[in-house]
Parts: structure tokens; C-alpha cells; sequence
């Protein structure tokens, strides 16, 4: 029998604390729309898209209504699209185009795969693909771009990495007179998971079905004002117990709301992503968690340690709570989608090389950091480099999405707008890594990735 | 199939009568109600049978929106209540 507690406990959650799903996302094999010739390929991507996300988001509205549970985003993620190019040839931007095309038909906000998976070497499509990322990402408002540099079973590929310095610098070129807003939309991973559903690093895997949704959770304030209500007195076990309850009950929703969606939409549900997502808005940051835990401002010592505590027992809570879970599943920490981060790196507290700790226990990794725009390509290079390493030797995800403000310096901001926010331009160290950089050639894998 | 309606707000005469006769507008049996007032605080949760509803749930929390005037109303599946609170 429902009790009035447990209810009016949902409804505070969801009024309050800024309880949603944060994404339905709904993936899309366009395996077999590779043809020859490119424009056949794009015509079969643009009508594959439709045929099978056109209810997406009405599907959404509809469960909203129903469970009162806001679902921020519908989203889409499709095959990395230089597979798609490998066959075809031609010009990159024409799949660019398609698939901006297919995000307006169905009204999603965003969608991902214009990706390539290089982290053992390039083939055929993928250079191609990431030479054109800054133009595909300056000529479309809801495409986004990834790419796998490393992982764990294969090592970095170095040569991609350096690439990927200029790729990013001129994303944000193009996009300059729009607050850079390229380079925010362009995740270099290693490791990437191929079910995830948060942008901007969604793509369907090669290894996923034909179609199929994936959920993404989310509740930084609820976990906060759980922790709140139990008042400072509660040493650290009793903090990851409530973490831990608070996480089972996100996820649960998170788990009926994507198997609503899939029954609804006649597409297998695949899977939950655990993860604490933060906004720009007041109440659903995930410094502020941390805060709550007891580090006076987020990257202040401690910071790790809290952390660590709060993505183990999310995942610890959120495990029980979903049949399947995968994605990225675990805390995130972009600067300028978190109120939190954003005022301690405005006050000097968080700096990059806390951050770059920080992604060592948790979800993700440097992940919306305005730098300078002048920073030279191979710093931001080396900068994938050591975050792919984090990821590599650690055997999880990293990404870094970084945004290098051109024309701005420290001190000065970036301003999105939206889910994206605000966040001031951090310093950066500049030693010159370009010696190394320009080696080229592949880290071999560890030797933690011979489990066999 | 049921549904879990919460009315917060001021208290004053006649909620309860606005909400039920809304309800049975629509034929939508109340199956359990539990109100307090606390001070000037009004809060009421009221727990309803779907089956033979002759409108949609949202259509039912428009009209109970336009009928009960300054209160806070809330209109949910009680699948989300469960699937949060039982294992």
C-alpha cells in the first residue's frame, strides 16, 4: 500500500530537487544504409532516422504526463558515421547535413554518431571524418562529434590524438562569433562505452542491436538534499548508505520510465545509465554534493575522496535498481553545466589538474573547460593524452571536451546558454609537449588489458 | 489501474467536494483519501480507480487544475510511486 511519506517524498523530489530523466535516447543502426554512392547513403540515413524515432518525442510527452516525471531531453545516436563513410566516400559534411535533416524531422535536440572509433589505427572514412568535424559541427545546430582515441585492450593511438588537438582548436575557430560552441560539442574518448546516451559523446556501437533505447537518470539535488535532511552528524558510511537509497530510487524511475518508453515505441530497452548529471541550475550540482559532504568549496583537498565516495555508491545504489545497466554511469563534473563547479573555478579553488584527478574516480572526464584560445594545438593534445592514460591504465572512460575560447583569456567567460551554461576560462599549463606530440605512433596497451 | 491525485495549498471550504465531484465527472472511482490540515496548511492525497475513466489522465488534471482555484494538484500513475518505494 502506497503511505503518504513515500508519496509526498516522490513529489518533493521531483518539484524541489530537480528530479528528471535526463535523456531518452534512442539508438539507431544505420549499418545497413551504406551504399556506394554517397547521396543514396545519406537518403537512406535520413529515412531510416524517421521511419524509427518519429514517435520519440511524443512518446516522451506522453509518459511525462502520465508519471508527472519531466524527460529533458529525446535524443538520438546513431553507427559512427565513418563507417558509413568508409564505404561511400565522398564528402563528410553531406552526412553532417542528412543528419541535422533527420534531427529537425522528429524534433530531437541532438544527436550523435558523427563519430570515429580510431583507437588501434585509422581505416578507410576516418581521417576524413574528423578533418571535417569543425566544419560538420560549424554547419549544424544539433549534430555531435566524437572520437575513441585509446583503450585499455589496444592503448592510445597517438597519431589521433595529435590530430585531435587542431580539430578541436579549429571547432572552435569556426564557431567563435557563437561562443565556441563547436568544441562543445565534440567528445574525445578513450574507452568509450557504445550504449551511452548523454551528449555530446552518443553514438550506437557497432556491437549494439538495430534500434533501441537507452535512459539516462539524473538528480544531483536529490542526492544533496537527502544528505541535508540527515544533518552533519553522520560520519561517511552512513553518507554512502544514503547516497546509496537515494541512487536506488532515481534509478528505478530511470528503469520504468525507459521500459515504458520501449513497450510504447516497439523497441527493446537496453539500458540505464547511472549517472548523476548536473544543470547550471540552482539545486542540481554535483559540487555542491560535495560540498554537502564537507569540502568547504569544490576542489579544495578532500574533493577526491568525497567524490570517489559519491560515484561508488551511485553505482552501488543504482546496480539493484535496473536490469541493465551500462552508458557512462557514474558522476559527472563538467565546469560549466555545474553551478558549483563554476563559482569554485570563478574563485580559483578548482583548477585543470584537480579536475584531471577528480576523473580518476568518477564518470567522464575534463569535460566543458573554457581555455584560453590561444593555447597552442599540441597542449591540448597532451592533454587528451594524459586523460586517455587515466582511462587506459584505469580501465574506464575518459573524454575530454574542452573549449578553447578564442579571443578570451583568463578571467574572462563563455556563455552557452542552456544545459551547457556558463563557465569561466581556466588556466592552463603551457610547457610545450609538442616534442612528444609530434612522435606520433601508439602506446602500447597496458598490461592490464591481458585478462585472457 | 490507478492514479494518486495530491492537492497542497491553503485551506478552505470545499476542496474536497471540487476534487471527488471532478473525479466523478469523469467516472473516475476514489478508492482511498487521506487529508490533514495542518494550521492553515492543506494537504490531501487521494488515491483513484482508472479502469472506467471516460477521459484521459491529462484531461483530468486540466480540469481539476481549472476547478480547484490556488491549490497545488498533482495527477500521477501510481506505477511511479511503486516503482520508486517497493522492491
Amino acid at each position: 500500500m502506497l503511505n503518504m511519506t513515500d508519496i509526498m517524498e516522490t513529489i518533493t523530489m521531483i518539484q524541489e530537487e530537480s528530479l528528471d530523466i535526463r535523456t531518452v535516447t534512442m539508438g539507431i543502426s544505420l549499418l545497413d544504409c551504406c551504399d556506394s554512392d554517397i547521396g543514396v547513403s545519406c537518403e537512406k540515413v535520413r529515412a531510416k532516422i524517421y521511419k524509427h524515432a518519429r514517435e520519440l518525442v511524443n512518446t516522451g510527452a506522453v509518459i511525462e504526463q502520465k508519471y508527472g516525471i519531466p524527460i529533458i531531453n529525446k535524443r538520438i545516436s546513431v553507427t559512427p558515421i565513418a563507417m558509413l563513410l568508409g564505404a561511400s566516400g565522398g564528402d563528410p559534411l553531406r552526412y553532417a547535413l542528412s543528419l541535422e535533416q533527420a534531427a529537425n524531422d522528429v524534433n530531437v535536440n541532438f544527436i550523435g554518431g558523427f563519430s570515429a572509433l580510431v583507437h588501434k589505427g585509422f581505416s578507410p572514412g576516418d581521417r576524413e571524418l574528423i578533418a571535417c568535424i569543425p566544419e560538420a559541427l560549424s554547419s549544424t545546430e544539433r549534430v555531435c562529434a566524437s572520437v575513441n582515441v585509446g583503450s585499455t585492450k589496444s592503448g592510445i593511438n597517438m597519431d589521433a590524438v595529435a590530430l585531435m588537438g587542431s580539430v578541436i582548436k579549429r571547432a572552435a575557430i569556426l564557431t567563435a562569433d557563437r561562443q565556441c560552441i563547436g568544441a562543445a560539442k565534440l567528445v574525445v574518448f578513450c574507452n568509450a562505452p557504445e550504449d551511452n546516451p548523454f551528449m555530446a559523446g552518443a553514438f550506437h556501437g557497432p556491437g549494439e542491436p538495430d534500434c533501441v533505447i537507452n535512459v539516462g537518470v539524473s538528480g544531483p539535488g536529490v542526492v544533496r538534499a537527502a544528505l541535508q535532511k540527515a544533518g552533519a552528524g553522520r560520519d561517511l558510511t552512513d553518507v554512502a548508505e544514503i547516497i546509496k537509497k537515494t541512487a536506488f530510487k532515481v534509478t528505478r524511475m530511470g528503469q520504468m520510465v525507459g521500459s515504458e518508453a520501449s513497450a510504447m515505441l516497439g523497441v527493446p530497452f537496453g539500458i540505464v545509465d547511472l549517472s548523476l548529471a548536473p544543470t547550471p541550475a540552482i539545486g542540481d550540482s554535483v559540487a555542491h554534493i560535495l560540498e554537502e559532504i564537507g569540502v568547504e568549496t569544490c576542489g579544495g583537498y578532500g574533493t577526491t575522496a568525497a567524490l570517489a565516495l559519491l560515484n561508488d555508491a551511485v553505482k552501488k545504489g543504482g546496480v539493484m535498481a535496473s536490469s541493465n545497466v551500462g552508458g557512462l554511469s557514474g558522476a559527472f563534473i563538467p565546469v560549466s553545466e555545474d553551478a558549483g563547479m563554476i563559482d569554485a573555478a570563478r574563485a580559483g579553488v578548482l583548477t585543470v589538474e584537480k579536475l584531471e584527478a577528480m576523473t580518476a574516480v568518477c564518470s567522464v572526464g575534463l569535460d566543458m573547460i573554457a581555455v584560453p584560445g590561444d593555447t597552442h594545438e599540441d597542449v591540448l593534445s597532451a592533454l587528451i593524452a594524459d586523460e586517455a592514460a587515466i582511462g587506459m591504465v584505469n580501465g574506464k572512460t575518459t573524454a575530454v571536451r574542452i573549449i578553447p575560447a578564442i579571443g578570451k583569456d583568463v578571467g574572462d567567460e563563455l556563455r552557452f546558454g542552456g544545459l551547457l551554461g556558463s563557465g569561466p576560462v581556466m588556466r592552463l599549463n603551457t610547457a610545450s609537449p609538442s616534442k612528444m606530440i609530434s612522435r606520433g605512433g601508439r602506446i602500447p596497451a597496458p598490461i592490464q588489458s591481458l585478462k585472457n | 489501474m490507478r492514479a494518486v491525485i495530491t492537492v497542497i495549498g491553503k485551506d478552505m471550504v470545499g476542496i474536497l467536494a471540487k476534487v471527488s465531484s471532478t473525479c466523478a465527472d469523469a467516472n473516475a472511482n476514489v478508492t482511498e483519501v487521506t487529508q490533514s490540515v495542518l494550521q492553515d496548511f492543506f494537504a490531501m492525497i487521494m488515491l483513484i480507480d482508472m479502469d472506467k475513466m471516460t477521459c484521459e489522465l491529462s484531461e483530468l488534471k486540466e480540469r481539476l487544475n481549472r476547478n480547484v482555484d490556488g491549490m497545488t494538484i498533482h495527477v500521477m500513475h501510481e506505477d511511479i510511486f511503486n516503482s520508486m518505494h517497493r522492491i
